[in-house]
């Protein structure tokens, strides 16, 4: 059994540490707002925070988080209230919203450690998030607006 | 030749020259010469066959003049146009481990590899790509290029032993490794620096 | 005017449904699903008055709107509910939504079915709902108006309650549902005034956003239902290639697989989890029957494009005048060939199906655009009686015509039949890149000419393209002929606005034997390039300005010309750009909407094309939430520009060579140009919005790239080595 803190819950998992946390999260503990998009890494759908950096959870295995913190969409925030979160829904920013986990997560790993990003800032962060119903400009807007009401 | 290539050979060429401007004034660190007799005409040879390895697409595509790394054997900019990121390892929100796990992962697409995976810090870009071999040399040799190594030895050190520059010759998924192998490339390194590190003209 | 011949795909569907037969369903099953149980998803609300299969009314007020078309992003779930709490008077705080149940109360009648598709939810749904929630409104008013003793006609309704104007006496729509509820719906309830409304045309917030932005949302990638196990499938290379032989010691032997099935096309590797199936999967040797496609390639498809325009008269789309008399009249000529390439969906949430199959009966879970059609294919493939089979719709990842299919369907129930448990298949990218039904690729012949003022004298188009109804329709259980039109291979390139007075649309079928399907805007993705792209090519022919050559050629009032003026006005057209970037301008009617593109684009001298802005303006008649369109349009655009900078399905010794989004690349962020979107103001019907933004971008910017360049891009996508500057 290996012990994994995932939104400061610990759960267990018997599954080979090689597994990608993607599916252990998914599937074992139920957290499905991480969402499986390509399976290697290239739409950042599955993206999760360790240590609250960004990781793509489709490539992380098991074993390179443990003794870590783990965090996913649900445990962003309790309620909703993460500025990001507040500040998707002012700008209406979902369309099919599969995707939008993974915005999600990536622009709040970059509001971390840079609060006030500039266009280049959200392109660098964000452009590991692949979005086909096009929301990008959107989702730019929300960044900003989270960043403005001081969100990390 | 793509434009950003083109700006970052321009780039290169001012560094290059900027760096023999230098020289003149740049007062080696260590004395090589201490065992072996200095023969100019051996080390260049040796340095000649070594700087193969750093040209290489797997050495070379994290050692880029901008920000932007390149990727694959073919050098294109990599995907999700990743930036270096003020310490090298990416920027908030896409580290290179956000992908770069400590090992490779088999399979098409995936991405290879290796502990602590990144590239050069901004303050010190380690430039592979575009230089000459010359201008490569110099930079090995001067501590503010070439990442703060005092002597010629302790940069043999690091290629020896970093499990990252390792990597290189086990890229995985049908990479391409360098055209010398680990062994004969430290050889040659050493070879150079026994006979003095001149460097090509 | 459409020719005897033409399959009018909309029109078909219809009349397949209601003679069909078989596809009209009874009620669903009523209780509590197994994702009920284990998520709580409402797909059937609690509520205390259903007065019909829309509307629910909760006795605290609350208003829940059932929904039987699907969202996949268009914001359904969103719209129509705004219809019903405008009719019936509530307040959109108290309204949320449900997914509906494969029903024929759903049936859209814009589609001819029970189906989410051709940009047609809100055109089939709008008369519908306001009639519905009008009788409950007016059921609701005479329950308090016959309480208070008074003519219903002096009371009103308003924010979910029922007010008698004379006496300001009122009763909140909660307390009225049980005397309402005896009450007879009229036949023709008045409607209100569209002055009126308090949400249709306004900017109302979407109901499924909180539950995007916190993981809650449930696609059907997340569907867990108890016992059930999970699939994936090895498929065979070869398309259409079927199963030889099977080799499952190694597979067998993986921790956690349970199943191996054949299923003739694939082979299911069933387990315990998705990733003991996949580690299945990768054991599992198969050998394969490759069949006639192993000698398909990309150059064997083109030659026959170009062999079949050759040889091939096809069959007239549509014919004015003579298109040989004006060639021999014209001062001008100019012929060109365009092609556009296959391409895929790649929906965001790959294929995905969940289907407990049982003795007698089934329930299914997933993101799909057809809940009728799965629920008659699910009855099919397992067995089981019709009205027995429960079909539960998730929200959808991204449709765009993918998941009008029915193979990631037949999949899951193919699979849980045999497991004898629920099963959850689930495709990789590499699945869903590699079996999709591809956009066709069209090879364009055109030909026009112009006299000495520069106006053209006739056109004449030849396509040479794959029918999507010859394998589409079958699942309706229809056959396309060898001499009828299939309009969704040529649609947007035989009725042209243009004034030509030669005119010439040919159709030449060309059956390259890979599966080809509807991709947002189907037809029109492809005949907006060509037609406008080749538009643009006569403008210059003639020395003519390109939005001033297109204007001369259309009505002063017509609602092409209203959209490229508004387009080009507020794009500023006509003002100098810097040197290595250009304006390009196109125009497309699609699903009842029109829409104008001005692009602006940046050449580097590496040829690297970089968008810069899109100016967009939209005519699709009377809208019911302006943010929603706007959201499509810009949508339409990144996922029209993702296929015209990038998207190209190639086939080698009939595989599909692309596998994932490293190799069928999508736009990203900072490829995003600043887009700009504005609505024609109207009263007209209801056009379509999930769809008709995607034509005109590709036009627009290879229109552009010629002015920045003076190169002509006739081939997609746009090919950076090719504007390389020499």
């Amino acid at each position: 059994m290996t012990k994994i803190s995932v939104n400061k819950k610990v759960f267990e998992t018997d599954s080979d540490p090689s597994t990608p946390m993607l599916w252990v999260l998914r599937d074992e503990f139920g957290l499905t707002g991480t969402k499986f998009g390509c399976g290697i890494a290239q739409c950042g759908s599955c993206t999760i925070h360790v240590d609250g950096e960004a990781r793509r959870s489709c490539v992380t295995p098991i074993s390179a988080v443990v003794g870590k913190e783990v965090t996913t969409i649900e445990g962003l925030s309790p309620d909703s209230s993460h500025p990001l979160q507040k500040a998707w829904i002012a700008e209406d920013a979902p369309q099919c919203g599969y995707c939008q986990s993974g915005q999600i997560m990536a622009a709040a790993a970059m509001l971390k450690k840079t609060p006030k990003p500039t266009d280049a800032d959200i392109d660098q962060a964000m452009n590991g998030i692949i979005c086909r119903c096009g929301t990008y400009n959107r989702v730019r807007a929300a960044i900003k607006l989270a960043a403005m009401n001081g969100g990390k | 030749m793509s434009s950003r290539v083109l700006k970052f050979l321009v780039i290169f060429i001012a560094v290059g020259v900027v760096a023999f401007a230098r020289f003149g004034r740049f007062e080696p660190v260590e004395n090589v010469a201490a065992s072996t007799a200095e023969d100019p005409v051996k080390a260049r040879a040796a340095f000649n066959e070594a700087v193969k390895v750093f040209f290489s697409a797997r050495c070379s595509n994290c050692h880029p003049g901008g920000d932007a790394p390149t990727q694959g054997d073919e050098r294109r900019i990599h995907d999700q146009d990743v930036k270096r990121g003020p310490d090298g390892k990416g920027v908030a929100g896409m580290e290179c481990a956000t992908c770069h796990q400590a090992e490779n992962m088999d399979g098409e697409g995936l991405p290879p590899g290796a502990p602590n995976w990144h590239m050069p810090p901004a303050g010190n870009k380690m430039v592979f790509q575009g230089m000459t071999a010359a201008a490569l040399c110099q930079q090995l040799k001067d501590p503010a290029r070439n990442g703060g190594r005092k002597t010629l030895k302790e940069s043999i050190h690091h290629i020896e032993t970093d499990p990252l520059v390792g990597w290189a010759w086990n890229p995985g998924n049908g990479r391409s490794a360098p055209p010398l192998s680990q062994a004969d490339f430290l050889k040659k390194l050493n070879e150079w620096i026994d006979a003095g590190a001149a460097c090509p003209e | 005017m459409k020719t005897k011949q033409e399959l009018d795909r909309r029109s078909f569907l219809k009349a397949s449904i209601v003679a069909g037969g078989a596809l009209v369903l009874g009620l669903n099953i009523p209780g509590v699903s197994r994702a009920e149980e284990r998520f709580g998803v409402t797909s059937e609300p609690a509520a205390d008055f259903s007065p019909n299969a829309f509307i629910k009314i909760a006795k605290d007020g609350k208003v829940t709107v059932v929904v039987g078309q699907s969202e996949m992003g268009q914001g359904v779930m969103t719209s129509l509910p705004m219809i019903v709490a405008d009719e019936l008077e509530v307040d959109w705080a108290n309204v949320s939504f449900a997914h509906g149940p494969a029903d024929k109360a759903f049936f859209n009648p814009a589609m001819g079915m029970q189906g989410t598709g051709g940009s047609s939810s809100v055109k089939g749904f709008f008369a519908p709902l306001r009639k519905a929630a009008a009788q409950v409104r007016e059921m609701l008013i005479s329950a308090a108006a016959a309480s208070w003793n008074v003519p219903a006609d002096t009371c009103i309704a308003e924010n979910g309650r029922v007010i008698h104007t004379a006496t300001k006496r009122s009763a909140a729509y909660g307390e009225l549902l049980e005397a309402a509820a005896k009450i007879t719906p009229a036949d023709k309830p008045k409607l209100k005034d569209p002055k009126d409304f308090k949400y249709i045309g306004k900017a109302v917030k979407r109901l499924d956003s909180p539950s995007k932005v916190n993981g809650s949302a449930t696609f059907g990638i997340d569907v867990k239902v108890p016992g059930m196990l999970y699939a994936i499938i090895l498929r065979s290379p070869v398309i259409g290639g079927t199963v030889k032989s099977i080799d499952d010691t190694a597979a067998k032997a993986v921790k956690g697989v349970t199943h191996v099935v054949s299923l003739g096309y694939g082979v299911g590797v069933i387990a315990d989890s998705f990733v003991a199936a996949r580690k299945g999967r990768s054991a599992l040797k198969v050998t394969w029957e490759e069949g006639p496609m192993a000698a398909v390639s990309s150059e064997t498809i083109m030659k026959s494009f170009v062999d079949a325009e050759a040889s091939k008269k096809g069959l007239e789309a549509k014919k004015i005048g003579d298109v040989a008399a004006g060639r021999s009249k014209a001062a001008k000529v100019l012929d060109a060939v365009y092609y556009a390439p296959f391409l895929a969906h790649a929906t965001m949430e790959p294929m995905n199906f969940t289907a407990d199959v049982r003795s007698d009966s089934a329930e299914v879970w997933g993101g799909v655009q057809a809940q009728m059609l799965v629920q008659g294919t699910v009855a099919k493939t397992a067995g089981v009686p019709v009205e027995k089979v429960k079909v539960n719709t998730t929200m959808l990842g991204g449709g765009f015509g993918r998941r009008f299919e029915m193979d990631y369907v037949i999949d899951a129930t193919l699979l849980s039949k045999a497991a004898g448990k629920p099963v959850k298949v689930v495709w990789t990218r590499e699945d869903d890149m590699q079996n999709d039904v591809y956009r066709p690729a069209v090879y364009n012949k055109l030909s026009a000419g112009i006299d000495a003022a520069g106006k053209p004298v006739f056109w004449h188009h030849r396509l040479a393209t794959d029918a999507i109804m010859a394998r589409a329709g079958k699942a309706f259980g229809f056959n396309l002929k060898d001499d009828q039109l299939d309009s969704s291979s040529f649609e947007g390139a035989h009725e042209l606005e243009y004034k030509i007075p030669n005119f010439q649309c040919d159709w030449i079928r060309v059956d390259t034997g890979i599966p080809v399907g509807f991709w947002r805007s189907v037809g029109s993705s492809h005949t907006a390039f060509s037609v406008e792209c080749f538009m643009d090519e006569l403008a210059a022919l003639a020395g003519k300005d390109p939005l001033e050559y297109r204007l001369s050629l259309l009505e002063e009032n017509s609602r092409h010309a209203g959209v490229l003026r508004l387009a080009a006005e507020k794009a500023g057209w006509g003002k100098k750009l810097p040197p290595g970037s250009g304006r390009g301008i196109a125009v497309a009617e699609s699903f009842g909407s029109y829409v104008a593109q001005v692009a602006e684009v940046s050449v580097g001298s590496d040829g690297k094309v970089k968008v810069d802005r899109v100016v967009c303006a939209a005519d699709c008649g009377q809208i019911v939430n302006p943010d929603t369109v706007a959201a499509q349009m810009e949508g339409s655009v990144v996922y029209g520009l993702s296929a015209a900078l990038y998207g190209e399905i190639t086939i080698k010794n009939g595989r599909v060579v692309q596998t994932n989004f490293n190799n069928y690349k999508p736009l990203r962020m900072n490829e995003m140009p600043k887009v700009e979107v504005h609505l024609v103001t109207s009263s007209a019907p209801h056009g379509g919005v999930g769809e008709p933004g995607t034509p005109p971008i590709a036009p627009a910017v290879v229109n552009a790239i010629f002015a920045a360049t003076g190169k002509r891009v006739r081939s997609l996508p746009i090919r950076t080595d090719e504007l390389k500057k020499s």
